[in-house]
């Protein structure tokens, strides 16, 4: 297993573990603890001394970049004293954990995560929240019993439903069609994954689309390209794919922008406009979708801020000031809905940079 | 492995060197029983699923096994000299983004010095895990699996949350994986001239023999007067230039490199060449089994896929692949050391 701690090395970052935890024993206040930029007020928010960290699925990963800039903004302008980053290269399921267990040792003020895994992050969670963290899922969720609200990129019907328009659209409204998501116990994906099912069964429109296969590509861009190639070699007559994941989307991409499937099988779902541009100028991938992931990133770091400083507690009505975005509220189940996802195609996509 | 001490020559079985009949020593090839079932699971896959064969599913078979197969033939250098090198991942991750860097920073520089600079660079890192083994006298296994670390650790500072896109890239340099001459993908191409060079390397040249000696016995090899430490070197030195390469190659087919490019890969490697026949303690095997053992690792993946077997599957039976490989590599070298026994006691 390979770790990463960008910001601050492993070991300052058990030092600083160590001294929170010595100050804490000690009852000591402030001056005692001198950690650094990332340093704690163990547990209750303190006016102006709140800490945020991030933890996405994976690091290094171009979607979360985004997500990350859009949070690291947010949590500037909402004014915390210090955002971090912190994660897993890799995004298995159990990878978050240690990572959150620091976080509490830490005494961070707001842990905002994107679960890879929606229960093997809950007791970690749970121990944070124990130590007075308050919780902020993003992008994916967490079983809602471990964290205080979801942010989401969209209302998961309305992603799960533009991409089958998108894919209708593209293969004539019949034929078969397949899906190459990111990791099989990925909640995002799984959920888009539900409702299109639901709504290929449901919906009339949708009759002669037969979802044939489901694959996963674990997010890894080899996997997901031998993943698409299997697709096309199980499946001689796949008219479409719908990756609704951007590293699945850019490997399915490149592996039919460069074979004798270019053209001829329909490729759609949620991809980065500057990943997907030359597959859109080529014309393997006609028109596919995303929401800004920065939006989400900048609105789960004001959620954060109003958890810790008690303005909301996650109750569904609970409304808060999102920066330049203006008010949200909090939906049933605790979500927060970011905004509608934009369609980008050869006309509009240079319009974008992210 | 046993040595004769009469007859220097220090190879064990060897293909090509067949003395009593032909056909005989065809049969006692180790990399016959991977031919085998390399053959056995193509033809089977394409009875019940005729697409695997079709001109794109070829294409597609020898692009997914041109990567490994280089790997598997530099990896093959090392652990002949019962030496491992765990790094060539890391080296590939490291290679492969600097080449998405070097075409982003210089976009017209020719494509073959893009491809000199990645192999020196590899290389450079090869020669790195080379001298710390034969210097400081620790175990490659220890060296190699902390260089892994450190290579990945330099890649992720480097690249970050950086990634570089097939856009990125000239068009020519992508369509090295796309292009076909005489139905083979230009980038395989380059693959079976790296195995056919090395293999005649390791047959017919003295140092290429001299790595045999040096993993069949490295006391004995040392007596009888080879440079140990340099070829070992050279093994080293071999397998990161041929990394470096798969790493250019790894840019030119994939559409992303970054700090994650080629995590895990080196397993994969290593089983390549011990389900190639290569004996993971040194002294036996051949590139060309190698090769082979990466075609069939990479064949396997695509067959189950094209035959819609849950992919769960797959790891397993390649773990059943290579407890097959040993189990027969070890009755190999106990009826091998028996008729050795055998014939000496005639000669007498």
């Amino acid at each position: 297993m390979r770790f990463i701690h960008s910001g601050s090395t492993g070991r300052r970052a058990a030092f600083a573990a160590l001294a929170t935890s010595a100050a804490l024993v000690l009852s000591a206040c402030g001056g005692g603890a001198a950690t650094e930029g990332g340093g704690s007020e163990g547990g209750s928010g303190s006016e102006g001394e709140q800490t945020i960290t991030f933890i996405p699925k994976q690091l290094n990963n171009p979607y979360t970049d985004v997500v990350l800039g859009g949070g690291e903004e947010g949590a500037k302008e909402a004014g915390f004293a210090s955002s971090e980053v912190v994660g897993p290269l890799d995004a298995s399921a159990s990878s978050q954990v240690s990572f959150i267990n620091a976080e509490t040792q830490r005494g961070t003020n707001v842990i905002v995560i994107a679960a890879n895994d929606p229960d093997a992050v809950g007791p970690a969670l749970e121990e944070a929240r124990t130590a007075g963290a308050k919780i902020v899922a993003f992008d994916s969720d967490t079983n809602p019993d471990y964290r205080d609200v979801f942010v989401s990129q969209v209302n998961a019907k309305d992603v799960a439903l533009i991409q089958l328009e998108l894919i209708s659209e593209q293969i004539g409204g019949e034929g078969e069609i397949a899906i190459l998501s990111a990791t099989a116990n990925a909640t995002n994906q799984n959920e888009w994954i539900k409702f299109m099912e639901e709504e290929l069964k449901s919906n009339p429109d949708y009759a002669k689309i037969k979802l044939v296969a489901k694959v996963y590509g674990d997010d890894d861009d080899t996997k997901s390209f031998q993943e698409a190639q299997g697709l096309l070699q199980a499946y001689p007559d796949l008219k479409g794919i719908i990756s609704p994941t951007t590293v699945g989307i850019a490997a399915t991409a490149r592996y039919l922008s460069t074979s004798e499937y270019k053209g001829k099988v329909a490729l759609t779902g949620l991809g980065l406009p500057n990943e997907m541009r030359p597959f859109v100028k080529d014309g393997t991938v006609t028109e596919f979708a995303l929401w800004d992931p920065a939006q989400l990133g900048y609105v789960a770091a004001f959620a954060g801020k109003a958890l810790a400083d008690g303005d909301i507690t996650g109750e569904t009505g609970d409304t808060f000031e999102a920066g330049e975005l203006g008010e949200r509220e909090i939906g049933d189940g605790g979500i927060v809905l970011v905004g509608p996802p934009t369609q980008f195609n050869a006309d509009n996509i240079d319009d974008y940079d992210f | 492995m046993s040595l004769d001490s009469k007859s220097a020559a220090p190879a064990h079985t060897t293909p090509g060197h067949g003395r009593p009949s032909a056909l005989g020593s065809f049969l006692k090839l180790r990399e016959l029983p991977v031919v085998l079932a390399l053959v056995v699971l193509v033809a089977v896959t394409a009875a019940i699923n005729p697409l695997f064969l079709s001109a794109q599913g070829i294409k597609d078979l020898l692009l997914n096994a041109t990567i490994l197969m280089i790997l598997a033939v530099g990896q093959t250098l090392v652990i002949i000299t019962r030496n491992v090198d765990l790094s060539v991942g890391s080296i590939l991750g490291l290679v492969a983004f600097g080449t998405g860097s070097i075409f982003v920073a210089a976009p017209n520089l020719p494509i073959v010095a893009v491809f000199v600079l990645g192999m020196l660079f590899g290389a450079a890192l090869g020669a790195l895990n080379g001298l710390l083994i034969t210097i400081a006298k620790v175990p490659a296994l220890v060296i190699t699996l902390g260089t892994l670390y450190i290579f990945r650790g330099i890649s992720n500072a480097w690249a970050g949350g950086t990634q570089y896109f097939a856009g990125d890239r000239p068009d020519a340099f992508g369509n090295l994986s796309v292009d076909t001459f005489l139905g083979f993908p230009v980038i395989t191409l380059i693959a079976v001239v790296v195995v056919a060079i090395v293999a005649v390397y390791m047959l017919g040249t003295r140092p290429g023999r001299d790595l045999y000696a040096i993993g069949s016995e490295p006391d004995a090899a040392r007596l009888f007067g080879i440079p140990v430490q340099r070829r070992v070197l050279l093994a080293f030195v071999v397998n990161g230039l041929l990394a470096g390469l798969a790493g250019v190659l790894y840019a030119s087919r994939f559409n992303s490199v970054g700090a994650t490019t080629g995590s895990g890969l080196e397993l994969d490697v290593v089983a390549a060449a011990v389900v190639g026949g290569v004996a993971i303690f040194g002294g036996s095997g051949t590139v060309f089994g190698a090769a082979i053992g990466a075609l069939l690792l990479t064949t396997i993946t695509s067959a189950l896929t094209a035959l819609r077997v849950d992919k769960f599957w797959q790891q397993a039976i390649v773990g059943i692949l290579i407890l097959a490989a040993v189990v027969i590599d070890r009755i190999a070298s106990v009826r091998s050391a028996r008729k050795l026994r055998i014939a000496e006691a005639r000669n007498v």
